[in-house]
């Protein structure tokens, strides 16, 4: 049945339709307001799951989409799928609001960005709502596209397009992997629904299929989620509008990747190989992004590499996570609190750094730069967006009394704690998860003071400001205001989020260890001196103190010169990629159709040649060939005298005239063997291309002066005499076998009783076989249409020289 | 050189009519005798193709203001559009039907959904051959 829950999922795209009538015919309004019910509405709706999905429990509605084929739609939410809906909805609400006021009405093309932006959407909420892996790598695309043609919305600047087709290129090459991952699954488990692959994850873990399936997966979710050394997308990604950076590039889409680990947790979570992988590109791509992080100039850049950051450092506790699994229960299991924090920091990570982009934004729109060499001092000027920074930034850094504070707090207990995971070999160089945990976490907060002191405090710099710098109108705040009071709420309450969606969304990755009792979540500030306040401690006083060195040291881009080795390998192999390329094309495109009617013809030959002898088909039956008559004989002659002529003649004229000899007496034929139809159609056929042919040679050059001097080609000669042969031997053959009764009964039979026709021809043409005309006019139009648009095409680009 | 088309003109101006009914007759035949949507239309290109071959291009343009491109869109309209048809009436697509029903001065004749689907058949193909000709044609 189709409910309302499928309806919720494909309302983005009903309403995407919408979206440029709405700017076309009420101009006045800004188009944005219009949207803004859509994720609204959604956001309530998917509110009223929370009881549902609460413990264990999960909703599924099944609509029998083609029931002939087996295709269902099932729309199916559980705890980590709701979470995603919430976010997708809640955080877009938000900058559907910003960009409001973000973008103007009279000089953007706000239909574009509206219909991508709603795309975008229901793609995610399709992606994180569906139970069948096909649909949900579709969704998955669908993402990957419009996340391509936000980020080149202002398409005229080089440096969008560069960054959408890194993006789409990066995580589209990730998006094949993983349709082969699911394939290589679905082919071990035999089905495609995530329910089913789930409880035949046993079937699975014996299968010599599982590496290859769980590598191509991870390299779907890792290039999806911009871990290293794939992160390379994101920070080109920042040339998309400011609303679009905080949706997609860092609260939803990204996340995507996150969500398919989490969601593949409970298949693989039995491999080191997985605890390893996940773990370590999580901690690699955490230390990696916040080192990049200090370096950046651009504040949007920052928010970047800090967000590349923030995803290895989710990953990487769900990797811990995944220890989780080798306990039958609940009980004493420590492990399931690093999946309770990655959870808890993916709902944080969302609220800190959607009000930061937003701040930035608001920067960036009213002093004209993003720079932190130009900004500072906006402290006064600014006050509201100062407040926000502060909250956003000391949250992101981990200090208290802040959201960002209680996982990060997690975070260090969880690494702490899977350092002493007495499996895979953990133990002998385990120690380093907290230290590169720790080390990564000093430079977050060296960067997240960098965010707010350098744009907001010291001398400001007016005569570098393109603007006269003031505070941004109240509309454009107000979605980062709700996200940090979000912040300062979450870091006060976080208590209310654990049943609601924290424990849900855990047993959803823990099925199993969910049925065993609670996971007993309980987050709260003072844990008295354990190892996490130390490190807290440690983080402060040590990125306080390189902060202030790096402040004196101005020079500090200098020595830090980004590093630019895998930018460098992505440009290289597209240059590289793109050369072998044409140099493969222009090898064997030629731009003879000579050329080409060689390769066509001796495929064709080998290919039939092959078949006819290599499978024994070939046989010659004259018993029940007819004799030839005198008239058959000098139609016979005629052929083959005509295109002698043909051949060799120098006239063009006589050329077209031997041509159309062909034609008509091929007609005769027609009529000789009693088909008025077709010799109907042979002999206009042939009228109107003889027309054709004298207006087309009309434009030739003086071809057949030059073909006095052209030598004889033997391989052309072969190729031609094969080719007729085998057609010859072909036909010869098929008169000679008949395998099945012929199907030209069953039509005389059936054409007046089931069609009313009498005409056999037509009535197969028009009904039994209305198919294959319908789409012989189809390709008829389409060739036509290339026809005229080769000429005219080619017309306009001659009047431009 | 001027040629003197004078009597490929005053023939072409009867005999394209004819050719043109023919055509007309051949299709509407098509389901019970020799002809259909495919003949007709390429016999209708041929009548336009003498006009063309006899005047220039310009007087057969004013004479018949015709997009050609549009034409065969229309066609395809036609025939996918007797595909779709059958929705309505719960059948797969492009099922065909046919009956006899009686007409005032007609008499008994039979109709069919073919028919509909032979247009776009016939619209189609002398818009593909007179969009091709007439491009070609023009392109000097």
């Amino acid at each position: 049945m189709f409910t309302i829950l499928h309806l919720a999922i494909i309302a983005p795209f009903l309403a995407a339709v919408l979206v440029p009538l709405l700017y076309k015919f009420i101009p006045r309004i800004h188009t944005g307001w219009f949207v803004l019910i859509v994720p609204i509405i959604l956001f309530s709706y998917f509110l009223s799951y929370l009881p549902d999905v609460s413990g264990t429990g999960s909703v599924m509605k099944t609509f029998e989409w083609i029931p002939s084929l087996g295709v269902n739609y099932i729309a199916y939410v559980d705890g980590l799928g709701l979470l995603f809906a919430l976010l997708i909805t809640g955080i877009g609400a938000l900058v559907v609001l910003y960009s409001i006021y973000y973008l103007d009405k009279h000089k953007e093309q706000l239909n574009n960005f509206y219909t991508y932006l709603l795309l975008f959407m229901g793609a995610m909420l399709g992606l994180t709502l569906s139970d069948n892996l096909i649909v949900l790598y579709t969704f998955w695309e669908i993402t990957s596209i419009s996340s391509f043609l936000l980020i080149s919305y202002w398409y005229t600047k080089e440096k969008s397009r560069y960054g959408a087709l890194k993006s789409l290129l990066i995580t589209v090459m990730g998006g094949f992997a993983l349709l082969v991952g699911f394939v290589l699954i679905a082919s071990v488990t035999g089905t495609y629904s995530i329910r089913g692959i789930l409880d035949a994850s046993d079937q699975l873990a014996d299968s010599p299929l599982f590496l290859p399936a769980m590598l191509l997966i991870l390299l779907g979710a890792f290039t999806k989620s911009a871990q290293f050394p794939f992160h390379i997308w994101l920070p080109d990604a920042m040339e998309a509008p400011t609303p679009v950076s905080a949706y997609l590039h860092s609260a939803t889409m990204v996340k995507a990747g996150i969500y398919l680990v989490a969601r593949m947790t409970p298949l693989f979570a039995v491999s080191a190989y997985w605890f390893w992988l996940v773990t370590g590109f999580g901690l690699l791509t955490l230390i990696w992004g916040s080192l990049s992080a200090i370096r950046q100039t651009d504040l949007k850049g920052i928010l970047a590499y800090s967000t590349v950051s923030q995803l290895g450092m989710i990953l990487s506790m769900l990797g811990a996570g995944a220890a989780a699994l080798h306990y039958d229960s609940v009980d004493n299991n420590a492990y399931t609190m690093a999946v309770a924090a990655a959870i808890f920091h993916l709902i944080n990570h969302a609220t800190y750094k959607g009000s930061l982009f937003m701040m930035v934004g608001a920067i960036d729109h009213e002093t004209g730069t993003r720079d932190i060499r130009r900004l500072g001092g906006l402290m006064t000027l600014m006050p509201i967006s100062f407040t926000i920074a502060v909250i956003g930034s000391f949250s992101m850094a981990g200090l208290p009394p802040f959201n960002g504070f209680l996982s990060k707090e997690m975070f260090f207990m969880s690494m702490v704690e899977i350092a002493h995971f007495p499996q895979y070999s953990v133990d002998s160089i385990g120690i380093l998860l907290p230290i590169v945990a720790w080390t990564a976490s000093v430079f977050t907060f060296v960067y997240c003071m960098m965010l707010v002191f350098r744009t907001f405090t010291g001398k400001i710099q007016k005569e570098k400001l393109p603007t006269k710098p003031h505070e941004a109108p109240f509309g454009m705040l107000l979605s980062p205001l709700i996200l940090v009071a979000l912040v300062v709420f979450i870091g006060f309450f976080p208590n209310t989020l654990v049943p609601t969606i924290i424990e849900p969304a855990m047993a959803s990755i823990m099925p199993e260890l969910a049925q065993t009792g609670s996971f007993g979540v309980d987050i709260y500030f003072w844990h008295g001196f354990t190892p996490e306040l130390f490190m807290t401690v440690g983080v402060v006083l040590l990125g306080t103190a390189i902060f202030l060195a790096l402040q004196k040291w101005n020079k500090m881009h200098a020595v830090f010169p980004e590093n630019r080795l895998f930018n460098q390998a992505y440009n290289r192999s597209l240059e590289g990629l793109d050369r072998s390329s044409h140099a493969l094309m222009s090898w064997h495109m030629t731009g003879l159709v000579r050329d080409y009617f060689i390769y066509i013809f001796s495929f064709t030959v080998v290919l039939l040649l092959f078949s006819l002898f290599g499978t024994g088909a070939f046989t010659i039956d004259v018993e029940n060939m007819v004799p030839v008559s005198p008239y058959e004989a000098v139609l016979s002659l005629v052929l083959v005298g005509s295109s002698l002529i043909l051949m060799f003649t120098r006239s063009r004229l006589k050329a077209v005239i031997a041509l159309g000899v062909l034609g008509y007496t091929v007609a005769l034929f027609f009529v000789l063997f009693r088909a008025p139809d077709l010799a109907l159609t042979q002999l206009t056929i042939e009228t109107v291309s003889v027309t054709l042919f004298l207006l087309c040679f009309y434009h030739f050059p003086q071809i057949f002066d030059a073909l006095k001097e052209t030598k004889f080609h033997a391989v052309n000669f072969v190729i031609s005499v094969t080719v007729g042969l085998t057609v010859t031997l072909i036909g010869l053959s098929a008169s000679g076998t008949r395998l099945f009764p012929a199907i030209s009964d069953y039509f005389l039979e059936n054409s007046y009783k089931e069609a009313g026709g009498n005409n056999v021809v037509n009535v197969i043409l028009v009904d039994f076989r209305g198919f294959d005309t319908l789409l012989e006019i189809l390709v008829l139009g389409i060739a036509s249409l290339g026809v005229y648009s080769l000429i005219k095409l080619r017309l306009a680009g001659g009047e431009n020289k | 050189m001027k040629y003197n088309d004078i009597i490929l003109q005053t023939v072409t101006k009867f005999i394209s009519f004819l050719i043109f009914l023919f055509a007309v007759y051949i299709f509407f035949n098509g389901h019970q005798e020799p002809g259909g949507g495919f003949i007709g239309g390429l016999m209708t290109s041929a009548a336009l193709v003498l006009l063309l071959l006899a005047f220039d291009m310009e007087t057969v343009r004013r004479a018949l203001p015709i997009d050609y491109k549009i034409m065969t869109a229309i066609g395809l309209v036609f025939a996918v559009g007797t595909g779709v048809g059958s929705f309505f009436f719960s059948a797969p697509f492009l099922s065909q039907t046919f009956g006899y029903f009686h007409f005032p001065v007609l008499g008994e004749l039979e109709l069919t959904t073919t028919l509909a689907f032979d247009l776009g058949v016939y619209l189609v193909v002398i818009g593909t051959a007179m969009t091709i000709i007439q491009t070609i044609g023009e392109d000097n």
